[in-house]
């Protein structure tokens, strides 16, 4: 019988020891990144240095900060920042001690000026973002970025909506663009665990003899962890999460919650367990603007298949317009919306409200 | 009334869908379609309507003895910085479709006449010609301190320039925000979306304008652009009266305007959800009779 805690890949064995010692997984909080969406953009500096301060002190080997929708993300689509992310970028890479501060872009929405800006302040680890058939989308960003000497990251978003072969298909292009990661996103935390690793296995299998793979995960359907270590056992040797699940819809998988599983399973991530739950209570929980839970909005996500994001762009629209955010949701899962068509959200809302507004006249 | 000869650079969608409104026009002749891949199925299409077709490029052309008045490039933005030169040497016309911006940008229903007497003439991109004629509708009833658009069209619809050139796409469009729709700030967003069957192209435009701007006029002047729009492009239409949402620290103190659109295409060539692209050629369409035209009078 095989032991499914031994891992076939891990980190360490495809790039050695690094300062943090022998890693099986290699974790990015994403907090300051996907926390943004929950956060409505709203971090302020204080926020950042804090938080960044905490999870460097407990081992977390990689930070995550931009704006929710990545770099150029602040608008009226998406939300306008409180503090410019550009400055939020600095400022952790200022306060970071040994973790690298990765930064998140999605083309057609922010640009290779961007990533050079970024990287001026201090990001180490430039992470490109395309939906899950769009791969061709980014290779003059993964381009330029080598170009440019940072580490490279691409993120397969909605990998929910195709199978395994296109996925391989998709990370190739990327890899053969100049990214050294590629992750499944489940974006719509709509994956089950089956379905993570037949993924995460035929990426795998395409571009693991030359590059890492990465899960990225949502807790809509509550099966961010069990995902996650699906992904891990399928191969995926570099994993997302956000302490606390801070991040967009129900959350990211709760990265302490992970840690904590991977202490049980002999899976070495670096991260100290004890500090890492200290600094969830202590520093994570007073930033939030509330907890991120499961409810009727965000398991509606995961059961439609809708990205994370839309989350707070469909409550604010329900909210304008009196019509039901859950309807506003499935319609969007109807309607197969992707990552960054937040605007179709009003048109939704506005096309329920004509209907409701029929039905009272007809009442 | 007599026509002006054309060739179309680049025979892929954009060139073969502009073939066929050019072929429909009545000062402008189609003469040559020229492309670098001899199996390309544009070059064969071309053939089959009487046009002169080569895959040995704009090198061949620009030999002949006789040239064109009107050159269409619908190639990238790379190779039609590396031709404009040569163009304009040779005295012809360059309505360019790509997002290389070497000329002023042209949009019909705002500047349309303006650069009529211009060697080169930029049509900014597909999501450009959507959107900026509203972020214009606004201003020129209110003030715009920034306008964004977010433009999403089908996958299928768009082609490996537009792919690989993303980044120019975002910066033309945004800077035709500005100069052209009358922004003070510009910032556009694309979105490729693969959705089966595939999605008719749809545009939103954010303008920021001023607190106490006349609404009823804004929204007066929206539909008025909606009918000057469908002139060229009967498929252009709002989706929804454009909402207006007072000022708050969430529009950032602007009386804050939201239009939604759909581009429907003529189907021309492509099928009719890829309006992205018709907006684009009957838009070079309008500008290069408007050119011909003046020509014409000149002659």
């Amino acid at each position: 019988m095989t032991d499914l805690n031994t891992l076939t890949r891990t980190w360490s064995g495809t790039h050695g020891t690094d300062p943090f010692g022998e890693l099986d997984l290699r974790l990015t909080d994403t907090c300051l990144r996907d926390g943004s969406h929950h956060k409505r953009h709203q971090f302020t500096a204080t926020e950042v240095h804090d938080i960044v301060e905490a999870l460097d002190t407990s081992g977390i080997p990689v930070i995550e900060v931009t704006h929710g929708d990545g770099l150029g993300g602040s608008s009226f689509n998406y939300g306008f920042s409180r503090t410019p992310e550009q400055e939020l970028i600095r400022i952790a890479s200022e306060t970071a001690k040994r973790a690298k501060i990765a930064f998140l872009m999605l083309p057609g929405v922010g640009t290779k000026d961007d990533i050079r800006a970024a990287q001026d302040n201090g990001g180490q680890i430039c992470r490109i973002a395309t939906h899950c058939t769009e791969a061709d989308t980014s290779i003059q960003h993964f381009g330029l970025a080598r170009e440019l000497g940072l580490e490279t990251v691409g993120f397969l978003m909605m990998s929910h909506t195709q199978p395994p072969e296109v996925l391989a298909k998709q990370a190739r292009i990327m890899v053969d663009a100049g990214c050294q990661c590629v992750y499944v996103v489940d974006s719509a935390g709509a994956l089950i665990m089956e379905q993570t690793s037949d993924r995460v296995a035929a990426v795998v299998a395409e571009i693991g003899d030359v590059a890492d793979v990465g899960f990225h995960g949502h807790e809509n359907l509550a099966l961010g962890v069990a995902n996650t270590v699906a992904a891990a056992r399928a191969g995926a040797t570099q994993i997302d999460g956000s302490v606390r699940r801070f991040g967009a819809g129900a959350g990211n998988t709760p990265l302490e919650a992970f840690i904590g599983v991977c202490d049980k399973l002999g899976w070495r991530t670096g991260v100290d367990f004890l500090q890492i739950v200290d600094a969830s209570e202590d520093v994570i929980k007073p930033a939030m603007p509330e907890e991120c839970e499961l409810n009727r909005m965000t398991l509606m996500m995961g059961y439609a298949g809708v990205y994370s994001s839309f989350l707070k762009h469909a409550g604010n629209a329900a909210d304008r317009y009196g019509v039901s955010g859950a309807k506003i949701l499935l319609e969007a899962g109807r309607r197969k919306l992707i990552g960054g068509q937040e605007d179709q959200l009003i048109d939704i809302a506005l096309m329920l409200k004509a209907e409701q507004d029929k039905q009272a006249a007809n009442a | 009334m007599s026509k002006l000869t054309a060739a179309i650079v680049g025979p892929g969608n954009i060139g073969t869908d502009l073939m066929y409104k050019l072929l429909r026009s009545d000062v402008i002749e189609p003469r040559w379609m020229i492309g670098v891949d001899p199996s390309s199925e544009g070059l064969k299409l071309a053939a089959e309507k009487g046009l002169e077709s080569t895959h040995e490029g704009v090198d061949w052309l620009l030999k002949q003895d006789e040239l064109p008045d009107l050159i269409f490039e619908a190639t990238s933005a790379y190779v039609h910085r590396e031709y404009a030169p040569r163009y304009e040497e040779a005295g012809i016309r360059a309505i360019d479709l790509t997002p290389a911006a070497i000329g002023p940008a042209v949009i019909p229903p705002v500047n349309g006449e303006t650069h009529v007497d211009a060697m080169n003439v930029n049509m900014i991109t597909c999501g450009g010609q959507a959107t900026i004629p509203m972020v214009a509708a606004v201003s020129r009833v209110a003030p715009v301190s920034y306008a964004e658009i977010v433009a999403s069209v089908s996958s299928m619809s768009a082609g490996p320039g537009t792919r690989a050139n993303i980044d120019e796409f975002t910066r033309t469009t945004s800077s035709g925000v500005r100069e052209i729709g009358g922004a003070t700030e510009g910032k556009a967003i694309i979105i490729l979306n693969p959705a089966e069957p595939p999605m008719i192209m749809r545009d939103t435009i954010f303008c920021a304008a001023d607190p106490d701007a006349d609404r009823d006029a804004i929204i007066a002047s929206v539909f008025a652009m909606e009918k000057a729009v469908q002139e060229y492009v009967p498929g252009y239409r709002l989706l929804q009266e454009p909402q207006l949402d007072d000022p708050s620290p969430a529009t950032r103190g602007a009386l804050k305007v939201s239009i939604f659109v759909e581009v429907e295409g003529a189907g021309d060539f492509l099928p009719p959800y890829a309006g992205n692209l018709d907006i684009m050629t009957a838009a070079a369409t309008q500008v290069g009779q408007n050119i011909a035209r003046s020509l014409l009078v000149e002659q």
